[in-house]
């Protein structure tokens, strides 16, 4: 199969008694790491092709409503407000903004001690379930990554109620105000 | 009393067929593979933890690219050919409705659609055309009649492949303005297309998943 056919085909082609016969080199060629290699290319072939296949995520809108008796009501003591800034970067409080902005704090999409996973932990934690509510409210210079990100750590973090919502102008201008501080 | 002795098998294996099985299972894979069309627009998705895979058929997908230009694409053909008489008895743009059929995705103001479907095909790309204008500041979402559109397009049937693929920089007052076209059209659940991300190890997702309660997508 693999080698070729090297005997003298017919017998008509004698050579001659002095002449010497060239050694027979055996033309078996060894296939083992050709088909190894056949292998390795198909199963690369089949892992990128059914890992590049998108997903999708998916996010339920709340309705809009001007009558106060349809809104929905956070706890005070249960809310936590995320507000995304620019440069990835995150502020939160809890409950409502302070007057004088004193429970205004900064966070990150890291891991560490004040990564915003930590902080959504912590108030999981501290907080009756059921009051539970993170309020996400996305300003003007975020990108939406930061926004698929948050969301996607209120899946990892099981937080069963979530809200995007729009900004407040005086919370835009805290959050304008802070990153202007950080970057100092 | 002789024991009969057996042959002595050469322990080499041709591995000829093998090789053959392999390479006609490569060739088969290669060529069943589709390949990724050039795409238009140019989007980076951003990635999530998600693991359910988006549909492919029948959708209306909203695409917003890196500078927040936003552009709409879906695939039912009927639901074009509606929409394009529509625009044509509602806002007399006299468009021609095999040509917006055929349009893969619509990237410009209803104003100057005409001219963008005379476009050849290489002309449309996604950095060369405006996108539907968005801007809310100025009360100009035409995404909002976009939407509208298409809701009457799809009158009484559910539309479950709604989706939103947006580019990792791209501002979020262009998705907003979707948002809201969304809302104001009662299309009150939507997808965005990610790319599949792994749940961080010790994650209460991760943990809940290890037990094997099923969570919702």
């Amino acid at each position: 199969m693999a080698e070729m056919d090297t005997s003298s085909s017919g017998g008509k082609h004698k050579k001659g008694p002095g002449v010497k016969k060239g050694k027979k080199l055996s033309t078996r060629v060894d296939l083992t790491p050709m088909v190894d290699l056949g292998f390795l290319l198909i199963t690369f072939f089949i892992f990128t092709t059914t890992m590049s296949h998108p997903t999708a995520m998916k996010l339920y809108l709340p309705k809009d409503t001007d009558k106060p008796e349809e809104q929905n009501k956070a706890k005070e003591s249960g809310a936590l407000t995320l507000l995304l800034g620019k440069d990835n970067n995150i502020f939160y409080y809890e409950g409502i903004l302070a007057p004088d902005a004193s429970n205004f704090k900064s966070s990150n999409f890291g891991v560490g001690e004040d990564g915003i996973r930590n902080v959504i932990l912590r108030k999981k934690a501290s907080t009756n379930i059921e009051d539970l509510v993170i309020v996400i409210k996305p300003t003007k210079e975020c990108v939406y990554k930061n926004v698929v990100d948050i969301l996607d750590e209120m899946k990892i973090n099981v937080i069963k109620r979530y809200a995007l919502v729009k900004v407040f102008d005086i919370e835009e201008q805290l959050v304008a105000k802070s990153e202007e501080t950080l970057t100092n | 009393m002789g024991r009969a002795k057996l042959p002595r098998k050469s322990t080499i294996i041709d591995m000829t067929a093998m090789c053959d099985v392999a390479f006609l299972l490569l060739a088969f894979f290669i060529l069943t593979t589709k390949f990724k069309p050039e795409e238009a627009i140019t989007v980076v998705t951003p990635n999530s933890v998600s693991a359910k895979p988006a549909e492919e058929k029948d959708f209306v997908i909203v695409t917003i690219d890196a500078k927040g230009k936003v552009f709409i694409s879906m695939d039912d053909e009927e639901k074009k050919e509606f929409i394009a008489n529509t625009l044509n008895t509602t806002k007399n743009l006299g468009i021609d409705v095999n040509a917006f059929k055929k349009a893969s995705f619509f990237g410009t103001p209803f104003s100057s659609l005409k001219s963008f479907l005379s476009l050849d095909d290489s002309q449309k790309k996604g950095d060369m055309l405006p996108g539907i204008p968005v801007d809310t500041t100025k009360g100009n979402n035409e995404m909002i009649e976009w939407m509208q559109l298409i809701a009457s397009a799809y009158q009484g049937l559910k539309l479950n492949n709604l989706y939103v693929k947006g580019d990792n920089n791209s501002k979020y007052p262009s998705f907003e303005a979707v948002i809201e076209s969304f809302k104001k059209n009662d299309f009150m659940k939507f997808q965005m297309i990610t790319n599949p991300e792994a749940v961080p190890v010790g994650s209460e997702y991760f943990k809940l998943r290890g037990e094997g309660v099923k969570l919702e997508d």
